[in-house]
Parts: structure tokens; C-alpha cells; sequence
């Protein structure tokens, strides 16, 4: 099963709105509620994250019987140096989206923590494209 | 402690969620930064905030926190208290400033995360 999202850069009026979605999918297919909450978490904060960094970007999940990959495309500046950015406390964000409780330097590093694969690749000045992938617990 | 209990204590109005009243709550987490909130691995406790926008709701929602009280009387609009009621998420506003709910509800035995 495969669903794709639009996302749009600096609209913080539905950002979530993409992870919201997977999480009620997630629940109607009985995916194990701790393994749905480590996806959503994931999805979210890279949601938010091309809400506040990026133009805009697209969202594209694949579900499969054991895995969820989940591959965020966006377009905007980009990621100059992926190691500085995963260090905890590192933040390009602009004063509007640490209003919003964001910003902290925070979020990829959670991502990194709530997913079983991180892959990172960004041209700067074109953009970002991250894949998260989390396998499903098997009961 | 009963989410009724909390309100009266925190002389908190529940704003959303009326019918969840008698639920229990334990545990408590107090912050504005929503990047540390989606770090908590707990779920079903109460925020504590006075970051009052929509992406506050989001974040309970992605973080499975059932309970959210805004303190200083920090307003929730309509979209808020919509998403709010679709995710079966509790809404109280009360005067308190965060550190007095806080010390209140840590007084009465509610638990610290960390």
C-alpha cells in the first residue's frame, strides 16, 4: 500500500496533518501501538521539518507487511553538513518556528532515535530527501 | 488522580473532553518545547504548557498524551479544541503560572517523568 502527501513550506495550519493520516491507517491495520507512535513520532517531526525549512515537499509512505518506509522529498536549502545538523542543539530554525515549540535542534536526532533506518541525502540550494524506515514487532 | 480532581486543585476549567473526568491520571510532564515533549517514551499523562497553537494538540496526538492543561489562562482556539475533540484529547485552561500547577500536582502525588 502506498499514499503520498503534499506538503507545504511554512504552513504551520496543517503541519501534521500528513502523520495524523498515517496514524489512523496505522491503527486500522492493528500495527503494535508503541511501534505506531515511534512511526508517527518520526513522521511528524520530519513533517515539521519541511513546513520550517523547506518550499515545499512531498510525503510518500509505503507500507508492507513487516516494514513501513516512509521517504520525505523536499524542495528547499538544503543541509550543508548532515553530521552538524544530527548533533543535538544545532538549529538553523527561524524565530517563528521556536514559537511554535520547535526548533530546538532536536528532531533529527529523534528521528534517528524512533526509526530502525535513517538514510539522509541533500544538495544544498535544491534540497533534502530523508527515508525512514521502522520494521513492524512481530507478535 | 482523577482529571476532575486535577481541575479542582488547579482551579481549571475542562475545556474538552468532559466525559474523560473519572480517568486517572499519574504522571505529569511540564515544558513549552514541544521537540522535548515528542521525546517522552510515556504515554497517557497529563502536559503541562503554556504554549497555547495548534501544533501543541499535534503533538499530544503524535505522543499519545491524553491530557493537556494550558496554564496562565492561555486561550485555545476553536481549531485547537476541534482537533482536540476528534483525537479524544482533554483540554483544561487554569490561571496557575506552570511552576505553581506544577508544584501543586507534584504535592499531591502526581509523578515526575524524569
Amino acid at each position: 500500500m502506498q499514499i503520498k502527501f503534499a506538503i507545504e513550506g511554512g504552513d504551520f495550519a496543517t503541519a501534521g496533518c500528513a502523520s495524523s493520516q498515517v496514524k489512523k491507517l496505522l491503527k486500522q491495520l492493528n500495527i503494535d501501538p508503541s511501534d505506531i507512535k515511534k512511526i508517527v513520532v518520526a513522521l511528524y517531526e520530519a513533517e515539521v521539518n519541511i513546513v520550517a525549512h523547506a518550499y515545499r515537499g512531498t510525503i510518500t509512505v509505503q507500507i508492507d507487511p513487516q516494514k513501513i518506509i516512509i521517504v520525505l522529498d523536499d524542495e528547499g536549502p538544503g543541509i550543508a553538513d548532515i553530521n552538524l545538523a544530527m548533533q543535538e542543539g544545532y538549529s538553523t530554525a527561524t524565530s517563528k518556528v521556536r514559537e511554535m515549540g520547535f526548533g530546538a535542534g532536536m528532531g533529527l536526532s529523534n528521528i534517528k532515535k524512533n526509526s530502525d533506518e535513517l538514510n539522509i541525502e541533500s544538495i544544498v540550494g535544491k534540497g533534502t530527501k530523508l527515508t525512514i524506515t521502522k520494521f513492524f514487532a512481530t507478535s | 488522580m482523577k482529571v476532575s480532581e486535577i481541575a479542582t486543585l488547579l482551579d481549571a476549567k475542562i475545556i474538552c473532553g468532559e466525559k474523560h473526568k473519572d480517568e486517572n491520571i499519574e504522571k505529569a510532564f511540564s515544558s513549552d518545547l514541544m521537540s522535548d515533549v515528542l521525546r517522552i517514551d510515556a504515554t497517557n499523562l497529563l502536559l503541562m504548557t503554556g504554549l497555547s497553537n495548534l501544533q501543541t494538540i499535534r503533538t499530544a496526538e503524535m505522543a499519545d498524551i491524553g491530557y493537556i492543561l494550558f496554564v496562565r489562562s492561555k486561550k485555545v482556539t476553536p481549531e485547537m479544541i476541534k482537533l482536540a475533540c476528534e483525537n479524544e484529547i482533554v483540554i483544561m485552561e487554569s490561571p496557575y503560572s506552570l511552576f505553581k500547577a506544577s508544584g501543586v500536582l507534584y504535592n499531591a502525588g502526581i509523578n515526575a517523568l524524569y
